[in-house]
């Protein structure tokens, strides 16, 4: 099923490109639907597609052998998940639905025709693979360098928002920074005890902004 | 009405843990399925997302900054 010109112009494969261009696009698209913990893809599988989220949000995320979730990204609507492998090679991690989400997706092979037909699509391309390494290199200066109660500072920083933005379990968080759940509720306790947050039930409140920048070791 | 845990029906295997670890009496197993019963009585504890073996609840915080800190 096809979506408004508007709404894939703003995905970031497919900016720059003309009317007739993006009309090409969309002919390709498929469209799918999913509820909240819904697999979407499969790590190591033979990579099909690549998609974007239209509505909802979706977790991209790798399992350890003994069953540790790491989550990679978060994806929200306007931006793409599985990029690296629909330009080659398997699923390099799973992806699964946060919330009710509807996707859409351009399989592999015809993305490859786009990228041969509109040059644009080929160096939207390279930009996105640019920004997906900044980010993944961005996570592991996190996980080096960053105590936990800075790197959950960090994600309470980056999730604000006024019922914009996705809810996170204690769980979900402990799998984006590469920790137990255990050590998230001892930092949420840790963070209210320096006044940085206080939580209200199921409400995390930001009560100084500046103080929970700080512990996150953001400067600017 | 409060907003309370999300339960998933499909991945509860009625093992009955959450019930017995909640401290508000919250939580119920009702004709076969796991119910809030209570409805003001969670305090959102998260404990029954805890001890969850098959992550059948999840408890989910709103992340939001204080309007005069913004």
């Amino acid at each position: 099923m096809e979506i408004n010109l508007d709404s894939l112009k703003s995905i970031p494969y497919f900016t720059g490109l003309s009317e007739s261009a993006l009309a090409a696009v969309n002919s390709y698209v498929f469209e799918k639907k999913a509820v909240r913990g819904d697999i979407l893809v499969f790590e190591g599988e033979p990579a099909e597609a690549l998609y974007f989220v239209s509505a909802g949000v979706v977790k991209v995320f790798k399992t350890s052998a003994d069953g540790k979730e790491q989550i990679l990204r978060i994806i929200r609507p306007g931006d793409t998940f599985n990029d690296v492998p629909a330009l080659g090679g398997v699923n390099l991690a799973s992806a699964a639905a946060m919330s009710v989400a509807v996707l859409h997706g351009i399989k592999k092979k015809d993305l490859e025709t786009l990228s041969r037909e509109y040059p644009q699509v080929a160096l939207n391309v390279i930009k996105v693979l640019s920004l997906r390494v900044q980010e993944m290199i961005a996570l592991v200066e996190d996980l080096s360098f960053r105590h936990v109660n800075g790197r959950v500072a960090k994600i309470l920083l980056e999730y604000a928002g006024n019922g914009e933005r996705p809810r996170l379990t204690q769980q979900e968080m402990a799998a984006m920074i590469g920790t137990a759940r255990e050590m998230v509720g001892r930092s949420f306790r840790n963070l209210e005890a320096e006044g940085a947050i206080k939580i209200e039930r199921n409400r995390i409140i930001i009560a100084d902004y500046a103080a929970l920048k700080k512990i996150a070791g953001i400067t600017e | 009405m409060p907003e309370l845990p999300i339960i998933d029906e499909a991945k509860c295997d009625l093992c009955g843990l959450c019930v017995s670890i909640c401290t508000c009496g919250a939580l119920q197993m009702k004709d076969n399925k796991l119910k809030i019963v209570k409805v003001d009585e969670c305090g959102w504890c998260t404990m029954c997302e805890l001890v969850c073996p098959t992550g059948a609840i999840s408890c989910p915080f709103e992340i939001v900054i204080e309007d005069d800190k913004k």
